[in-house]
């Protein structure tokens, strides 16, 4: 066994992935992190206080992971869905019956639930760490925005499986933009962009209608969130986690006392 | 091969989450019956949020009591109790047992367990630093160790131990699928997904304008100002209290009350029409909730100075507009020049006005509130013309 082992440590084809032993000695250890494109977004050491679970409570790394498991259970579903309003409501209801040892719709739908919880709970121990705080600014702003971008990943996700419970609740969300000062029909201010008796703002052209592509959520909304959820909000969500670990990194790493 | 796995976990879980159970009147002992009753009675929305605010002023006031160990196992313990006894009760349990109902659970089991730890850690951190010793993180933070192996295989552990816990979850749970959509047919309730329903909730008191577009707004601006408007340095980087008291109470009464709690109380206490049910009540789809609120106009003009209200919106709503333009306005500088005089010094007056602000429009929440709890105040200004009501 212990040849076995030397044998493939020594092999060319283990050396080209890994390029230094063990990680067991300082050496290694630092260089294990370093030559690792994921690993490095650590630094090669922390602060023991940093990394304590009774101080992060590990929900931003909870997050992140709750987000790789969310792509990967989503692209699965991908392969079985369509996003048509004749089609969305039996892909998904299909899924039970034709696909064996389908947890996958479970997890995502579960593992979405859970990034929800997951990234208020990191925001309330940032705040009360105020990590914030100087240097921490930007990656707090950087946060902020994540968080939007989590909860309208879930927005345009709970449509998707086209049923009561999907098209209602965006109907009362979206609702909500009938009401956007100037911008919607039904808002204060919008009245006054009429000019000579005609409107224009009216249900046919303000920002609800651009949101689902419609007076009401029918076919447009349905592709319209399918294509954000799928692509648009994950690339954006993606690009601003990698400037959130960076900056993590780059702002002194976890906060602690000075 | 689900079935098979589902059917076999099942066994360890109360019969009731997985059967779910219907609705209607239900026979009891007397204590039971006094219990549901003090439950259905305490969580109606004035006596919740009223009971959330001292609760929550009582908790951090009280909070070396709180912080023990023993008083979170205690109510923990007690809280189980509640939810096994509650199960029996097909009312509650037609709500608690919804598949989608259980991260609710979750969320308010992870974030009182939370906030009870980061006020335990304040609480120990307050004391050595006024007995001149460094804090909890302060010690640790001396020594430095390495990614490899400290931070990697505990992030290792806890994604393999998560890992398992969801598809555990998935496994025992399968995802909910109802009718298939149908524009025709609104469902009752027609609830946002759940962690907007602190949003809806403030419906009840606002109209959209306010409760779906400018608050939310502001909820999203208001965060992003945080760091540059606090500008006490003191308490960064490890949990305290003491040194940043009006910081942490601020963000537990908007965190915990107006967004966690709400969630809570729009899922499980809002039922058709989003009236409010209790715990043990019945989804009757005929309960009526009377509306009598009246105008701040209606009641100025009509009952004050006995007129008829004036036909011109401006005129007819001037009460609301002074009192509004008064209350965003005036009272900033006025708290400025007064009670405040400190914090500006420290702030500037960019920033205590930018503050103010926002925190005026947070504070307009609980105050409108508390006027459609005592007096049915329906709006300040209510300009229907214009779709402008607040
Ligand atoms: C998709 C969402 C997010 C992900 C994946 C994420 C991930 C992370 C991770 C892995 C860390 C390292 C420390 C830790 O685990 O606590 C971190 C730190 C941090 N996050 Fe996030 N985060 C997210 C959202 C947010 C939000 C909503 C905020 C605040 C509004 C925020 C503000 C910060 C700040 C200021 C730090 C530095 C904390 C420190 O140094 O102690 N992040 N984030």
């Amino acid at each position: 066994m212990q040849k076995l082992f030397k044998y493939v440590r020594e092999s060319q084809i283990w050396k080209s992935v890994f390029r230094h032993g063990y990680p067991n000695t300082p050496r290694n250890r630092t260089l294990a992190v370093l030559s690792n494109v994921f690993l490095h977004l650590h630094p090669v050491k922390v602060r023991r206080s940093g990394i304590r679970l009774s101080y992060t409570w590990c929900m931003g790394g909870l997050t992140f992971f709750l987000f790789l498991i969310l792509t990967l259970t989503g692209l699965l579903l991908m392969f079985y869905y369509r996003p048509t309003a004749d089609r969305a409501y039996e892909d998904i209801f299909a899924l039970r019956e034709h696909v064996p040892i389908g947890v996958m719709r479970e997890m995502h739908r579960w593992g979405a639930h859970l990034m929800v919880i997951s990234v208020w709970l990191h925001m309330y121990r940032v705040f009360l760490t105020g990590s914030y705080k100087p240097p921490r600014e930007f990656n707090w702003n950087v946060g902020v925005i994540l968080l939007v971008l989590t909860l309208l990943l879930s927005f345009t996700g709970y449509l998707l499986p086209w049923d009561q419970l999907a098209v209602w609740a965006i109907t009362v969300g979206t609702n909500m933009a009938r009401a956007t000062p100037l911008l919607g029909h039904e808002g204060p201010l919008a009245a006054a962009l009429s000019f000579g008796g005609i409107d224009f703002i009216h249900a046919g052209d303000d920002v609800r209608f651009g949101l689902l592509a419609g007076r009401f959520v029918g076919e447009g909304a349905l592709l319209r969130f399918y294509v954000l959820h799928c692509v648009g909000f994950p690339l954006v969500a993606a690009t601003l986690m990698a400037v959130h670990f960076w900056r993590v990194r780059k702002d002194g790493g976890i906060s602690g006392p000075l | 091969m689900h079935a098979i796995l589902a059917s076999m976990l099942s066994g360890l879980l109360p019969p009731a989450l997985i059967a779910g159970g219907g609705g209607g009147p239900v026979d009891d002992g007397p204590v039971a019956a006094a219990l549901k009753y003090a439950a259905n009675w305490l969580t109606e929305p004035t006596r919740y949020s009223v009971g959330s605010i001292l609760a929550l002023a009582g908790v951090l006031y009280f909070r070396r009591f709180f912080s023990k160990v023993w008083v979170v196992t205690v109510f923990f313990a007690l809280s189980t109790g509640f939810f096994v006894f509650a199960f029996q009760d097909p009312n509650f349990n037609a709500i608690i047992t919804k598949p989608d109902n259980v991260p609710i659970i979750i969320l308010f089991v992870t974030v009182i367990f939370f906030s009870w730890l980061s006020l335990r850690r304040a609480v120990i951190n307050d004391e050595r630093t006024k007995r001149g010793e460094p804090t909890l993180e302060g010690e640790l933070a001396k020594q430095k160790v390495f990614t490899w192996p400290d931070l990697v295989y505990s992030e290792f552990i806890c994604l393999v131990l998560f890992t398992v816990g969801l598809v555990v979850w998935s496994i025992l749970i399968t995802a909910p699928i109802e009718e298939p959509a149908a524009t025709a047919r609104t469902p009752n309730p027609s609830k946002a997904p759940w962690y907007f329903l602190g949003l809806q909730e403030l419906l009840v008191y606002f109209d959209p304008w306010l409760a779906g577009v400018v608050l939310p707004s502001f909820i999203v601006v208001g965060l992003c100002a945080i760091p540059y408007l606090d500008t006490n340095p003191r308490g960064n980087g490890y949990y305290t209290f003491e040194e940043r008291p009006f910081a942490i109470s601020f963000f537990w009464v908007g965190f915990l009350l107006f967004w966690v709690s709400f969630v809570i109380l729009g899922t499980f206490l809002r039922g058709p029409n989003w009236s409010f049910f209790g715990p043990f009540e019945y989804w009757d789809l005929h309960k009526l909730e009377p509306m009598v609120n009246v105008d701040l106009s209606t009641w100025v003009w009509v009952d004050l100075l006995g007129k008829p209200r004036p036909d011109n919106p401006f005129v007819r709503e001037a009460p609301g507009i002074v009192f509004l333009l008064g209350y965003f306005l005036v009272l900033p500088p006025l708290i400025g020049k007064t009670v405040m005089r400190k914090m500006v010094e420290q702030m500037g007056m960019i920033r205590f006005n930018v503050f103010m602000h926002l925190f005026l429009w947070f504070v307009l929440i609980p105050i409108k509130m508390g006027l459609r709890w005592t007096v049915n105040l329906k709006y300040f200004i209510g300009m229907p013309e214009y779709f402008f009501n607040v």
